[in-house]
């Protein structure tokens, strides 16, 4: 335990350090009427410690025998996350409030939830990879009954603990099948024992039941069984904030394992990624389609995006891990400015979740009605339009690593889903006269749409150098 | 001077096209054939002045595509000058018809515009056409082949209102398709053999094309004879010839100062012009050439007798023109060029001017155009009336037997029958006469008709029928000057004084003097092109590029230099010395084939009416076969269009509707929702139905990695 440990989980101790003052500021003071004030500086302090993330560069540090990893993959993985909860953060206020939502705890139980999927990315070990991991679902399951005045929000909440129990518990059988076998929780020593040729079938097994604890936490099919539950039931800004940071984390740490752990045995689970990656485009392509809840609508949307991500996993090669993370960092925009959109969603300021009331919403707003059209578009893929970049590089990656099969399989599944991303274009430009939703009003969500918008255009420019950070965070993953 | 003759047309038809609503439709009018007059004067300058020598002119740099590379120029020789006069005079002369012609027009309202477009389409015509004549290269001619194609299309569709227009106007462009894929395969393999385009790389190669062997469809062909036939087949389809005929006599829905311009005198001349421009190349396709002369020939007879019987005066004259063209590949086929161009130059008077006298017929007879109603005509429109006599003694061929004088058909045709005696074989000859014996009868048939006889038809037409105004009459009269002297001016030119002939088109006088001279030239083109095939070969497998040295050395030591000339005839080619030894019977036959037309004309149309119609009942299968041209329609029909239209159909019923279509709306609408609803049950909301799927899911994973994975 020296300084150059502390030095390298640093943002981490600081955020925890944050947290706990946050709470007991809180519980001192005025309690719920701090609470917008803790909101806003969390979201700064996330910020703060992005720069600072971002800035320190350096060389890459294994830090408590290998338990914790700091290298240029974590910190890409680390702004992206949180960037994202604070811009999550930003848009919710406001619905919060309205709603008398608000509590001083929300913003740390966030800020907790975020420690833990630093710690996830950064992971260098099993436990550190479980640490990190159930730090996260704690907090997770709290915020998603967080309504707890609401039937729908405590049963997301209950669904979400039950299931992710079994999945802790599958991971953590998956965790002692690989220390049986490989005699170690040390990745590199893993890695060692996993070399090509010669991994046994108990390690094998290991590594099954790890990638499903893990294709849990990205709702991978067929784990994928409570992400529109919970989407539906949990407080929209909650939804919001578990679409975006924990599905990063979750594919960060996917990375992490299959390439710190298992990069010996490619062969082996680029496979399985493969086939759930698959699954998951067209389950959530074909299923998004009966869906008229916005809500659940982009549950599956992500189930989707996240098949597409882990086709960039499934390349097995660096391309691949780049790919993903171009990906990922464009998915949580694409998330974030239409979350913005559907925490603003209200008729006689109740909120509205179905997306047959979009009816002509050019009308009341064409800015924001054309920014979601172009965040539709590029959530779709169609260029030229962000997101379709995002799935250029994970298709180029795909096929350049051979599975030409699996990026057709792509294909034909985005062009499924291109269909319920349009039909909400269509709703709001040339649906049928029905009942106008709220004229908007001045608020953050409001600008994020815009923003958002705006930037599924600008940003194909040169997707402001993301696709080189993403490149050497790859590098510094797959050596 | 070249370029305003070329671009003059171009700016009239993209102002008076585009900027009529700011110049007025007047302004348009005035515009077009104010810039035609003047390319048309400047085209006489040229023509006039002109000396022999060909000179190439480049506009700019066109193409620069691997090898392919050419520039937009001019080639001026003797060949682009008469195509030069011929379409700027006739078309400022149709243009100037047209300004009295287009001045009312039944088929418009008053509110609608469309003198403007109609000058525009035709300046446009007249530029495409230019753009064919004067090219240096065939892609450049190729463009102006279809640039004119576009303009006939336009025109023959002008009346858009009319159902038959528009199905003339497809016809037109599709027959024309066919023919230019024949031409567009041409220049491919000309491209292939000779890796240019342009004419004089293509001239000098020759000789070498001729010894090539090309394999194409199901065998191997001399790569003359194949490159010139498909060459040809593009001809056939723009100047009607047989079998790719069958849009011209539709394509005079169109209005008749369309027709007089398009489609007697300028265009339907192209693939004539063609065949000329491609002498070089013709003299080495001995078979070829034997099959235009055929071919030729056939036309002129098949088109002759089908005129015999027609009864709307400008169908006569559209198959006489057909007729007409049949002649002139016969001069072609023959190897006299000369000849066939300068029955393309006489012809275009006398039939253009044929075609005003008709169009000035009726617009005096408010658009009434079958012959059976007409008759008398000859007090109430005296001009027109002599006017078409001049046209028709032009092309029957009236002048004063061996000897030089005479109208100007009368010394082209006589040239290409003497031609065809000399070099075109027996069965062009007789062809041509008794070609040449129908043409007597149907035309004189169209004056008796038309301008003899008792009013027939609707009276109030009869009685209203008045003389054209003089913006259409002087036109017809400039023509008469052309159809009753341009065949005595240049008759020892285009074919009768050797020398003159040599000078005219600028070929040189011995060939063997060329010979000697083009195999100097040829060391230092070798050598060029040595140092060419180095450079691109370096890469290459050396001994590849050796080999390739060897060929390319030997090639070039042949192909020498393009021969001189706006023409060129093979050493060995004697028809034209032939044609003046031939008999005193062969010069005299067109004559008196052309008198025994008359008499029959006079006796079966002013001696005793009733005579025809008792024929036709007497023949009526052979009538009736005539009168419905050979039954090429209705045989083309049954071939071709019914299977095309059946295809059409199923690929459009079977094929898109229930194949693409259904496949798509089922997909979209049967198994996507089908899925759909599927998962939405499996999503039923119960924690252990959740739960199952994850074992289940795992249990599977496990179980594939177990037997499939790689464990030991």
């Amino acid at each position: 335990m020296t300084s150059a440990d502390f030095s390298a989980v640093l943002p981490e101790v600081l955020l925890a350090l944050y947290a706990m003052a946050g709470l007991l500021f809180a519980v001192y003071t005025s309690k719920d009427k701090a609470a917008p004030l803790l909101t806003w500086v969390t979201a700064g302090v996330f910020v703060v410690l992005a720069g600072i993330i971002a800035l320190s560069g350096g060389a890459d540090t294994v830090a408590f025998n290998g338990l914790f990893i700091e290298d240029a993959f974590a910190r890409f993985a680390k702004v992206t996350i949180l960037l994202s909860g604070a811009g999550v953060l930003a848009i919710s206020v406001a619905y919060l409030e309205k709603r008398d939502l608000l509590r001083f705890e929300y913003p740390v139980i966030v800020a907790l939830a975020t420690v833990g999927m630093m710690i996830m990315v950064s992971a260098g070990n099993l436990m550190t990879l479980y640490m990190g991991l159930e730090l996260m679902s704690l907090s997770l399951y709290i915020i998603a009954s967080f309504r707890r005045d609401s039937v729908k929000s405590t049963e997301a909440g209950l669904k979400y603990f039950v299931l992710g129990a079994l999945s802790s518990g599958l991971l953590l059988y998956g965790c002692s099948l690989t220390y049986g076998f490989a005699g170690t929780t040390d990745f590199a020593g893993i890695a060692s024992v996993a070399t090509e040729g010669e991994i046994s079938t108990g390690l094998l097994f290991g590594l099954v039941f790890v990638i499903t604890g893990l294709a849990f936490k990205v709702s991978a099919v067929p784990f994928h069984m409570w992400t529109p539950d919970v989407y539906e039931g949990a407080p929209t800004p909650v939804t919001a904030f578990f679409a975006t940071a924990p599905k990063v984390a979750a594919m960060g740490l996917f990375a992490r394992v299959m390439f710190d752990a298992f990069g010996n045995v490619t062969d082996q689970w680029t496979q399985v990624v493969g086939v759930i990656a698959v699954a998951s485009m067209f389950l959530g392509a074909f299923a998004a389609i009966g869906q008229y809840n916005i809500k659940r609508l982009m549950a599956y949307s992500s189930i989707v995006h996240m098949g597409f991500a882990l086709l960039g996993l499934a390349a097995g090669t660096e391309a691949g891990v780049s790919a993903m993370l171009i990906y990922m960092a464009i998915y949580v925009t694409m998330n974030i400015g239409t979350f913005a959109f559907i925490l603003t969603m209200e008729r006689d300021g109740q909120p509205i979740v179905d997306i047959r009331a979009l009816n002509l919403y050019w009308r009341n707003d064409l800015g924001r009605a054309l920014a979601v059209m172009a965040l539709m578009l590029s959530l779709a893929g169609v260029p030229p339009f962000l997101g379709f970049f995002g799935k250029f590089a994970v298709l180029e990656a795909s096929v350049n690593a051979g599975h030409i099969w699996l990026a057709t399989l792509g294909v034909i599944a985005s062009v499924v889903g291109a269909y319920y991303y349009l039909r909400i274009v269509y709703y709001m430009f040339f649906g049928a006269e029905t009942e106008a939703l709220d004229k908007p009003q001045r608020s953050v969500a409001a600008l994020a749409t815009l923003i958002g918008g705006a930037l599924m255009l600008i940003a194909v420019i040169n997707l402001f150098g993301v696709g080189d950070m993403a490149a050497t965070a790859a590098e510094s993953l797959v050596r | 001077m070249t370029s305003i003759i070329l671009f003059a047309p171009l700016l009239g038809a993209l102002i008076a096209g585009f900027g009529w609503r700011i110049i007025g439709e007047k302004g348009a009018q005035y515009l077009t054939t104010g810039l035609l007059l003047l390319a048309a004067l400047l085209s006489w300058i040229t023509f006039l002045s002109f000396n022999g020598t060909t000179q190439h002119i480049e506009i700019l740099r066109w193409i620069d595509s691997g090898s392919l590379s050419t520039s937009w120029g001019i080639r001026l020789d003797r060949l682009t000058c008469i195509m030069l006069i011929v379409v700027n005079t006739v078309s400022a002369l149709v243009h100037i018809y047209s300004l009295g012609y287009m001045a009312h027009d039944e088929n418009f309202s008053d509110a609608e515009p469309y003198r403007a477009r109609f000058f525009a389409y035709l300046s446009f015509f007249t530029f495409a056409m230019l753009m064919l004549v004067t090219s240096d290269n065939l892609v450049q001619m190729f463009f102006g082949w279809e640039g004119v194609g576009v303009a006939s299309y336009l025109l023959i569709g002008f009346y858009y209102k009319k159902p038959s227009a528009n199905a003339a106007a497809m016809k037109a462009f599709v027959v024309n398709r066919v023919g230019d894929f024949g031409f567009a395969l041409g220049i491919f393999g000309l491209f292939f053999l000779t890796d240019s385009i342009k004419f004089d790389d293509i001239f000098a190669a020759a000789p070498s094309i001729a010894q090539t062997q090309l394999h194409f469809l199901w065998t191997d062909w001399n790569a003359a004879n194949l490159l010139a036939l498909l060459l040809f087949i593009g001809a056939m389809g723009k100047s009607a010839q047989l079998l790719l005929h069958t849009w011209l006599p539709d394509a005079m829905e169109g209005p008749t100062p369309v027709s007089a311009l398009i489609h007697a005198a300028t265009m339907v001349t192209a693939g004539v012009f063609l065949v000329c421009r491609m002498s070089p190349l013709m003299e080495y396709a001995p078979q070829t050439k034997q099959f235009i002369v055929y071919l030729g020939a056939t036309t002129a007879f098949f088109a002759a007798t089908v005129g015999l019987v027609q009864n709307d005066i400008k169908r006569v004259i559209a198959y006489s023109t057909c007729s007409q063209l049949g002649y002139m590949f016969v001069a072609a086929g023959s190897g006299v060029y000369g000849v066939a161009m300068f029955h393309l130059l006489t012809h275009a008077f006398f039939k253009a001017m044929l075609f005003l006298g008709a169009g000035s017929v009726i617009h005096a007879m408010h658009h009434e155009q079958d012959m059976r109603n007409y008759g008398g005509l000859r007090k109430k429109i005296p001009f027109t009336f002599w006017m078409m006599v001049i046209g028709t003694l032009a092309i029957t061929g009236v002048g004063i037997p061996l000897t030089h004088i005479g109208f100007a058909g009368f010394l082209s045709k006589d040239a290409i029958i003497e031609s065809a005696f000399a070099g075109g074989g027996s069965y062009a000859f007789w062809m041509l006469v008794v070609a040449a014996l129908f043409t007597s009868f149907y035309s004189w048939r169209l004056i008796f008709m038309t301008f003899f006889g008792e009013a027939r038809g609707d009276h109030h037409a009869h009685d209203h029928a008045h003389e054209s105004p003089m913006v259409m009459l002087v036109p017809m009269g400039v023509l008469a000057l052309g159809a009753i002297f341009s065949g005595m001016l240049w008759y020892n030119s285009f074919f009768g004084d050797h020398d003159k002939m040599n000078a005219f088109f600028g070929m040189p006088v011995h060939h063997e003097e060329t010979l000697a001279e083009g195999g100097d030239h040829a060391v230092v083109d070798s050598h060029a092109a040595q140092t060419g095939a180095e450079a691109d070969t370096v890469e290459g497998a050396a001994a590849m590029a050796q080999a390739d040295h060897a060929t390319s050395e030997a090639a070039h030591a042949v192909i020498g230099e393009a021969p001189q000339g706006a023409i060129f005839m093979a050493a060995d080619n004697t028809v034209i010395d032939d044609a003046h030894h031939s008999p005193a019977w062969v010069k005299v036959s067109p004559f008196v084939a052309m008198l025994i037309g008359l008499g029959l004309a006079y006796l079966m149309y002013i001696v005793n009416p009733t005579l025809p119609a008792r024929l036709a009942k007497n023949q009526e299968p052979l009538y009736k076969f005539l009168l419905n041209k050979w039954y090429f329609d209705e045989l083309y029909n049954f071939i071709f269009i019914r299977p095309a239209l059946a295809l059409g159909r199923f690929l459009w019923k079977k094929g898109d509707t229930a194949t693409i279509d259904g496949g798509i709306n089922g997909l979209a609408m049967g198994i996507v929702p089908f899925f759909t609803r599927l998962a939405g049950r499996a999503q039923s909301g119960y924690l252990f139905t959740y739960a199952f799927a994850m074992v289940l899911g795992i249990a599977i994973l496990i179980t594939w990695m177990s037997i499939g994975g790689g464990a030991e």
